[in-house]
């Protein structure tokens, strides 16, 4: 059966039979199905084969010069060696590949939501709640949170350009995904850090929800306001979209802790934080000229607010006419 | 069965035989036989499969063909030609007015890898490596946008030309997102279809900014 042989030609050193095309079901076992259990059980028949031709050249070698006892049974020990670090490599990366994929699977159960109860979700994180002496149930979804982080992106883009701010050491976008991931992981962390000190209720996932939620109500703000030119409308919808949704999230915290001092400062540092926030993403990438203008209006506004970041021959010139301006109107 | 009460075979006879198995002989011959072809055939064969795909794109059909035999060279090509054309938007040279060409390319792959991710975590049934093609592919029009916006600021950079490259990559970055869509949410359970076509209408969304915003200098 010579033709079979060279139809297998890829197969032929490590079929057992030699030069069978037939699969001998009976040495299989069952975990066949995966090619590194067959090149883990042909490399053990391997070194089973090799040890008995070792057993029978060291016999034969005995006869003669001691030393050439090497010269072929090197050259085996040479290709066992190779063929085992082979082996050993190719099986700790499948292991790792294979726990790279399990790592995926792992988030699967964060990503099982449906449309209507993402914009339930949204419109929720809007609406504060009355009860606070009762645990309040937070949904452990990474869905909502992680789209609106990526529509915060997207809006900071828009605000930029729309503002013609230059950033120096970086790009536009690495600077906008910089600063919203930050700020959903870093104060998540540091929040879940302040509850674990705090003996508060919640898990790192319901963290990561709230606060990703959060942020539907600094992406209305910003969308409008980036758009919409008016330093009065943006203090209104501050107050009002940045205030509903941090009461929101302080209600559910309360809700979830005991102790007044605990409710206190968990409550202070996310309110303190969220609304900073909100306030950092409008002034920072506000466009110069406006600020000008406005300043002229609101003379209880410090004027360091206003100057787009990293422009330094511009920024003197700015800084200049706007002292002379309220110098103007003093 | 009484018919079957006579078969028998007699024990003196030997079963025997050969079974050959098909399927093993011809993969080892096609090796070898495009192994041996001259390499303007190769390139051709990829080319026309490129070539095909780009055209499904364009009159994005429900036809299998860009999801089964996915390649990922033209989402380079169009990657590449992308983010070459988005250079030299910079006021001086000290200032970055434009995206680099590593942050277009970033952008795209991570993008792309950020959906893919997304998609199969929401239950789908699209392989990693089938749906960065589809994505990639689906970049043509936008890529044709460019062009055109390139061309306008050829002419003029008023107010005119705005309007013309706003409605212009208005459409292409429509058109990507449906031909996209029209791939990708077959594979979805259909009461998730709106949650898979969100962050592609996110991402081409990104996409049309960076050219609609392109001003050279």
């Amino acid at each position: 059966s010579g033709a079979p042989a060279a139809e297998w030609g890829g197969f032929e050193d490590n079929m057992q039979g030699g030069g069978s095309a037939v699969i001998d079901m009976e040495n299989m076992d069952d975990t066949s199905g995966s090619s590194f259990e067959d090149m883990g059980e042909m490399h053990q028949r391997m070194k089973e084969e090799e040890e008995e031709e070792a057993e029978g050249e060291a016999g034969a070698g005995e006869e003669e010069d001691g030393e050439f006892l090497g010269m072929k049974g090197l050259r085996g020990q040479l290709g066992r060696q190779v063929a085992d670090q082979m082996w050993q490599g190719g099986k700790r990366q499948a292991s790792r590949a294979f726990s790279l994929y399990a790592n995926i699977d792992i988030l699967r159960p964060y990503f099982d939501v449906e449309p209507v109860q993402v914009r339930a979700r949204l419109l929720e994180s809007m609406i504060p709640v009355k009860m606070i002496n009762f645990p309040q149930k937070i949904a452990g979804e990474l869905y909502g949170p992680l789209m609106l982080v990526f529509t915060l992106v997207a809006i900071l883009l828009h605000g930029m350009k729309t503002s013609d701010t230059i950033i120096r050491e970086g790009t536009l976008m690495g600077t906008a995904i910089g600063t919203c991931f930050g700020y959903w992981l870093g104060v998540s962390s540091f929040m879940y850090f302040l509850a674990y000190l705090c003996n508060a209720q919640i898990t790192m996932v319901q963290m990561l929800s709230l606060l990703g939620y959060g942020l539907f109500g600094h992406c209305i703000t910003l969308f409008v306001t980036y758009n919409i030119h008016f330093h009065s409308l943006f203090y209104i919808f501050w107050l009002v979209v940045g205030g509903l949704s941090t009461l929101r999230m302080v209600a559910v915290l309360v809700s979830r802790t005991v102790g007044h001092t605990q409710r206190l400062i968990l409550c202070g540092t996310l309110a303190s934080l969220h609304m900073l926030f909100l306030l950092y993403l409008h002034f920072a990438y506000h466009k110069v000229v406006e600020g000008i203008l406005d300043t002229l209006e609101g003379p209880n506004m410090p004027p360091f607010q206003r100057v787009a970041r990293d422009i330094p021959v511009v920024s003197n010139a700015v800084l200049n006419t706007t002292a002379k301006a309220i110098a103007l109107t003093l | 069965f009484p018919g079957l009460a006579d078969v028998s075979i007699s024990q003196d006879i030997p079963v025997e035989g050969e079974i050959t198995v098909p399927v093993g002989s011809q993969s080892p011959d096609e090796d070898y036989s495009t192994l041996d072809e001259p390499v303007k055939d190769t390139i051709m064969r990829d080319l026309k499969a490129v070539g095909k795909k780009f055209v499904h794109v364009m009159y994005p059909r429900k036809s299998s063909a860009l999801l089964r035999d996915w390649d990922l060279w033209g989402p380079l090509v169009l990657c590449v030609s992308l983010a070459l054309m988005l250079q030299g938007g910079s006021a001086d040279s000290k200032d970055d007015g434009g995206p680099q060409f590593a942050e277009v390319f970033v952008i795209i792959w991570f993008g792309a890898v950020v959906i893919t991710l997304n998609s199969k975590l929401l239950g789908g049934t699209i392989s990693f490596f089938q749906s960065l093609c589809v994505l990639g592919y689906c970049v043509l029009p936008l890529t044709v946008a460019m062009l055109v916006c390139r061309l306008v600021l050829l002419a003029s950079a008023g107010t005119i030309s705005f309007i013309i490259r706003l409605i212009v990559v208005g459409a292409m970055f429509g058109w990507s997102t449906l031909a996209s869509t029209a791939f990708l949410a077959d594979s979805q359970p259909p009461n998730r279809k709106a949650l898979v076509v969100y962050p592609i209408f996110l991402f081409y969304f990104v996409i049309s900014w960076m050219i609609l915003t392109f001003t050279p200098q």
